[in-house]
């Protein structure tokens, strides 16, 4: 997928967070991607691609342009 | 009254009404009917987390006790084997190093379509299967088929949980026979095997109904969330759950067409 240079030297790059394209910095972590938007990580669960990324490997994973996310969490329901 | 626990995998349940926590017009009401309902066991669904207006940051765990309850995760709105299977593995990662319980567990729901939201059998199993090899204890949300609930209990689920009626619905239990002959049959080797009714009851006497057919528990929700008064009858369901359970343990006289005194024929004063 395609990388830009926007803002001068930050580089970024588009992924799909919960369905919707997002942009985010080159080598966003899924730790930044959560604080991107204001998620506390003990309360969610993380797939990319597919894969689960586990709580532990939040600091450690960096995103790939075109990384399909799911961010999800527990909600009401019986 | 005390009463005996139940055991589902390797959770120990010290009521056997397990609630829901949809349809709440808020998480202090939800929080408040669990307490009265007298329940351990809550169970809760698996949905994107919101990028953007995050009620204040509020998460529904935030209202729930990880001292008093257990976490049922469930697959609600799963169409297919492969959705439900993605969802329970989000629901144990979510519960992991969480500090809730529940992780071990899930509530295995895949549904047939929109309308009817009834099980869809073929689905289910094939789920079921994955997940049990995949170390999960399973407890199956299913139709009141017995022939489908003994393959369920064949392929390993934890527990077995049919259908009184449609979810939501508030029908009741629409066909006790059929829950009379799935635990004659479930439990014909292993006793303590678990049956649970879930989805279909409408008021406390669907539930005591259903306790007093012999099931090991009831799983509800919306006739707690939807009733005029959620805080009351959240404590029905409670008490029906506990008196249906104690006259199912004490055992029902048979049904006589004919009427039997109560007082003895001896000693009238017009003989």
């Amino acid at each position: 997928m395609c990388s830009a240079v926007i803002f001068g030297k930050i580089e970024t790059m588009e992924v799909v967070v919960n369905g919707e394209i997002k942009e985010v910095a080159d080598g966003t972590s899924v730790q930044e991607l959560l604080a991107q938007f204001q998620i506390k990580p003990v309360r969610v669960a993380v797939e990319r691609n597919r894969e689960i990324v586990t709580r532990k490997q939040f600091a450690d994973t960096r995103l790939a342009a075109g990384d399909k996310i799911e961010i999800v969490t527990f909600v009401g329901g019986g | 009254m005390n009463q005996p626990e139940l055991k589902i995998g390797s959770y120990t349940l010290n009521s056997r009404l397990i609630v829901g926590t949809g349809k709440y017009a808020s998480l202090e009401l939800m929080r408040d009917c669990h307490a009265a309902s007298g329940a351990n066991c809550v169970t809760v669904a698996v949905r994107r987390e919101r990028l953007v207006d995050k009620n204040s940051g509020r998460n529904i765990l935030d209202m729930i006790d990880p001292k008093k309850y257990i976490l049922l995760p469930n697959t609600a709105g799963c169409f297919t084997a492969e959705e439900a299977v993605r969802v329970a593995r989000l629901g144990r990662e979510m519960l992991t190093d969480s500090g809730f319980r529940g992780a071990e567990w899930v509530k295995l729901e895949c549904l047939g379509d929109t309308k009817t939201l009834l099980p869809e059998p073929v689905g289910t199993l094939e789920a079921l299967k994955i997940l049990v090899a995949d170390g999960f204890q399973v407890l199956v949300y299913c139709s009141d088929d017995v022939m489908l609930c003994k393959r369920l209990q064949e392929a390993g689920a934890a527990a077995i949980m049919p259908a009184g009626s449609p979810i939501g619905s508030g029908q009741g239990i629409l066909n006790p026979n059929a829950i009379r002959i799935i635990l004659e049959q479930l439990k014909e080797k292993s006793p303590d095997y678990p049956v649970i009714v879930d989805a279909g009851v409408g008021t406390a006497s669907d539930v005591s109904m259903a306790m007093e057919l012999g099931v090991d528990g009831v799983l509800l929700n919306t006739a707690i969330a939807g009733a005029k008064e959620p805080l009351k009858m959240a404590q029905a369901m409670g008490l029906a759950t506990e008196s249906g359970r104690l006259a199912f343990e004490a055992g029902r006289i048979p049904r006589k067409l004919y009427a039997t005194a109560s007082s003895p024929w001896e000693g009238r004063i017009n003989v």
